[in-house]
């Protein structure tokens, strides 16, 4: 059973391309719409196992697709939606992650000239985890340099932490940072006892802890 | 205590009168040397003595506005057109003015100035104040002070039993300086009807600076539009040309050798990526994404989020301002922020956005160490000169150990000004010009004039004129009444709403925020 997913983007060129990219990764592609009424009805109406939005659409070229993509979150709690743009705010991702729930991802369309990455990203959203681009959680840390337990950690755990903000699993940031298992165990144990955070081994829930806490500690 | 203070205030009154008096009394030399040289200038045509006449005249009246502003109460401007630019040279070295050329600058120069000082109508209401101030003041001023000196020797100087003559003499010593503030205040309106500035020279100055700003946009916005040619050309262009090279060397490949071919098309992903990059920043430089999506609020929280401070945002704008306001705002409050963190030391800071009376208001205030000086950062004046092209301004508070709170306030809209900003005659106004047209006729013509002509001629036939049916003396007294009571209620009619006008003009003539302060 093939997950089924619905797509929002106004440019032609690029929506065919994620309609093929998605569909060769064995996605059922249900809709693929260009306008932010079309999305809204379409989230709605077919309640896809994940969506992949862009955020600029029309017909006002503003926030279109966050917007419905929100509102329809709205509706229908923890619909998985990954969310493309041009440009990351930081500011976007916390209403995105407003409501606590997971299941959402949101990257920079570059991120998208990388299949594989991008189908991980799209898989582990649609399965109720968070997908954030690198450049939002590296915005947070630059914005959270001052903040003292963060600034306890070491460089090592800010690596860790980084990845895991970013929603990766124990067994991605092994691999990333070429360490075992066991020694990311180790390092997210140890973040969690400086950060003041409960542990836990729900992947999900370890990562919706950490933004939470970065978010926190940003204001 | 409440006497002798009134005691100080007329104390002081009659000292400024004095001053005032005697100032115009030197005035009256000061007018027969401009009149000789008037007279040197241009019946001899000693021209050259009118720049020197013209600069003594203005250092008297210079003189009168700044006393005018601590004595009397009331600030006035000068008026002058915006001195010439000094001449410039052609690109041959030489000057020019008008046809002729010059080898030096200094005949151009004098050329210009003497232009501009017998062109400008202040100029000439300058010299007719010079030459009318001592009449004015004696009248206003010096008067009631010889009245007062009068009165005081009375005693002396008149025959009659000192007990009628005292009484006489304090009551004539009294009224003098009782009526010297509001005589003051007279002349205060006196010098602002000459040397104060005209709805004409506001505008003209405000051309000039128009001009100047304008200038300095098109300047800033023609580095800008270079700026950005230029980072395209070496950034985002050069990669795209590289990707289509490692392409190409890819498509070479892929037959031949295609673990080669599959390493370029590796690099040429990661060149685009970072071409992409680079136009993400280029992009937030012009026309930031978020500004664009949601608007002035979000934009600047959004900055603060991603600054390292630690910034509180409260945004109250009940309308959206227009695009090129919102991004001239948006800059400001980014380099607002960049400055506080980078040389204020700050770790908070505190942004508020709200709208006062017609204009967009926003205060930035950081813990930081205070001490900025807008002459001396480039980035303050880059903000300053950004928000003059829409007059708006940047208020600079940032005492050493701090805090620092900037405060900018735009106009909402460009241009166009808010007709319910435009200030309306007020309704006692109305009905002193209503009746006034409305009821003057009626003591002027029937009862005032035509009883007199009747009076004059003797006729018999009273009818409904009521001064006719009074015993003499008092019928003429009435006439006379009538006549100055229709003649007033006409003036008034007349003159209010031109007085209304005028502020009106003036208050066109000046810049926007002037009037929304009002």
């Amino acid at each position: 059973m093939s997950a089924r997913v619905v797509i929002a983007e106004d440019l032609y060129l690029l929506r065919e391309g994620l309609v093929h990219l998605l569909q060769a990764h064995g996605f059922e592609v249900v809709a693929a719409v260009e306008s932010g009424p079309e999305l809204l009805a379409a989230l709605t109406g077919e309640r896809p196992d994940v969506a992949v939005v862009d955020v600029r659409l029309p017909p006002t070229f503003t926030d279109e697709g966050l917007q419905a993509a929100l509102a329809a979150r709205r509706a229908v709690p923890g619909l998985p939606v990954l969310v493309l743009s041009q440009h990351v705010e930081q500011l976007y991702a916390r209403e995105l992650l407003a409501d606590g729930t997971g299941g959402i991802g949101y990257l920079l369309k570059d991120r998208v000239f990388n299949a594989d990455q991008f189908v991980d990203a799209v898989h582990r959203v649609a399965a109720g985890g968070t997908a954030m681009d690198p450049e939002v959680i590296a915005k947070l840390m630059v914005s959270t340099a001052r903040h003292e337990p963060l600034a306890a950690l070491t460089p090592r755990e800010r690596e860790v932490l980084e990845l895991m903000a970013e929603g990766r699993s124990n067994a991605a940031i092994s691999q990333r940072l070429f360490l075992s298992e066991s020694a990311v165990g180790k390092h997210t144990a140890g973040i969690f006892t400086k950060l003041g955070l409960a542990p836990s081994d729900d992947d999900n829930r370890r990562v919706l802890a950490v933004l939470a806490y970065l978010n926190a500690a940003r204001s | 205590m409440k006497g002798m203070k009134a005691v100080r205030r007329y104390a002081t009154a009659a000292l400024r009168a004095a001053l005032l008096g005697l100032l115009a009394v030197a005035d009256l030399f000061l007018a027969a040397g401009v009149l000789l040289t008037a007279l040197f200038a241009f019946a001899l045509g000693m021209i050259f003595l009118f720049p020197s006449a013209v600069r003594a005249v203005r250092r008297r009246t210079g003189l009168a506005r700044r006393l005018s502003g601590r004595w009397l109460g009331r600030e006035i401007a000068p008026s002058y057109l915006p001195p010439p630019p000094p001449v410039r040279p052609q690109p041959d070295g030489w000057y020019r003015h008008d046809r002729q050329l010059y080898r030096t600058p200094r005949w151009p120069d004098w050329h210009n100035r003497w232009q501009w000082m017998f062109g400008d109508p202040a100029t000439w209401r300058d010299t007719a104040w010079l030459l009318l101030n001592p009449l004015a003041a004696g009248l206003l001023l010096l008067l009631p002070l010889a009245v007062t000196v009068l009165g005081l020797s009375l005693p002396w100087l008149w025959t009659p039993p000192k007990l009628l003559t005292l009484p006489l003499g304090l009551l004539l010593a009294a009224a003098g300086p009782a009526a010297l503030p509001r005589l003051l205040s007279l002349y205060g309106w006196w010098n602002e009807l000459f040397l104060g500035p005209t709805a004409k020279s506001l505008l003209a100055s405000r051309v000039h600076r128009l001009n100047q700003e304008r200038l300095e946009t098109v300047d800033s916005q023609a580095a800008e539009l270079r700026r950005i040619e230029r980072d395209l050309h070496d950034g985002a262009q050069a990669r795209l040309v590289a990707i289509g090279m490692t392409l190409g060397a890819a498509e070479a490949l892929v037959g031949s050798d295609p673990a080669a071919a599959r390493a370029l098309l590796a690099k040429a992903r990661e060149a685009s990526s970072t071409a992409l990059t680079e136009l993400r920043g280029l992009v937030r430089g012009i026309h930031p994404p978020v500004l664009a999506e949601r608007g002035l609020g979000d934009a600047v929280r959004a900055l603060a989020l991603d600054s390292p401070l630690k910034a509180e945002v409260t945004v109250d704008l009940p309308v959206r301002p227009e695009p090129p306001v919102e991004s001239a705002a948006y800059f400001a409050v980014s380099e607002l922020l960049a400055n506080a963190a980078r040389h204020g030391g700050a770790d908070r800071v505190w942004i508020d956005i709200g709208s006062r009376g017609g204009a967009l208001r926003i205060t930035v205030t950081d813990d930081g160490s205070g001490g900025a000086d807008p002459a001396g950062g480039s980035g303050l004046r880059g903000i300053e000169r950004r928000l003059s092209a829409f007059d708006g301004v940047l208020a600079l508070s940032s005492p050493p150990g701090g805090p620092t709170t900037a405060v900018i306030e735009l106009p909402h809209a460009r241009g166009a000004r808010d007709p319910r900003n435009a200030e309306k005659m007020p309704g006692w106004k109305w009905v002193i010009v209503g009746t006034g047209w409305g009821l003057a006729w009626l003591p002027l013509f029937p009862q005032g004039l035509v009883a007199m002509v009747m009076k004059l001629i003797e006729m018999e036939d009273r009818s409904w004129i009521l001064p006719l049916y009074l015993p003499d003396p008092w019928s003429w007294l009435l006439i006379v009444f009538d006549i100055a009571l229709g003649t007033a209620m006409y003036a008034a009619a007349v003159l209010l709403p031109i007085q209304h006008s005028r502020r009106r003009w003036m208050a066109e003539a000046a810049p926007h925020r002037l009037c929304s302060d009002r």
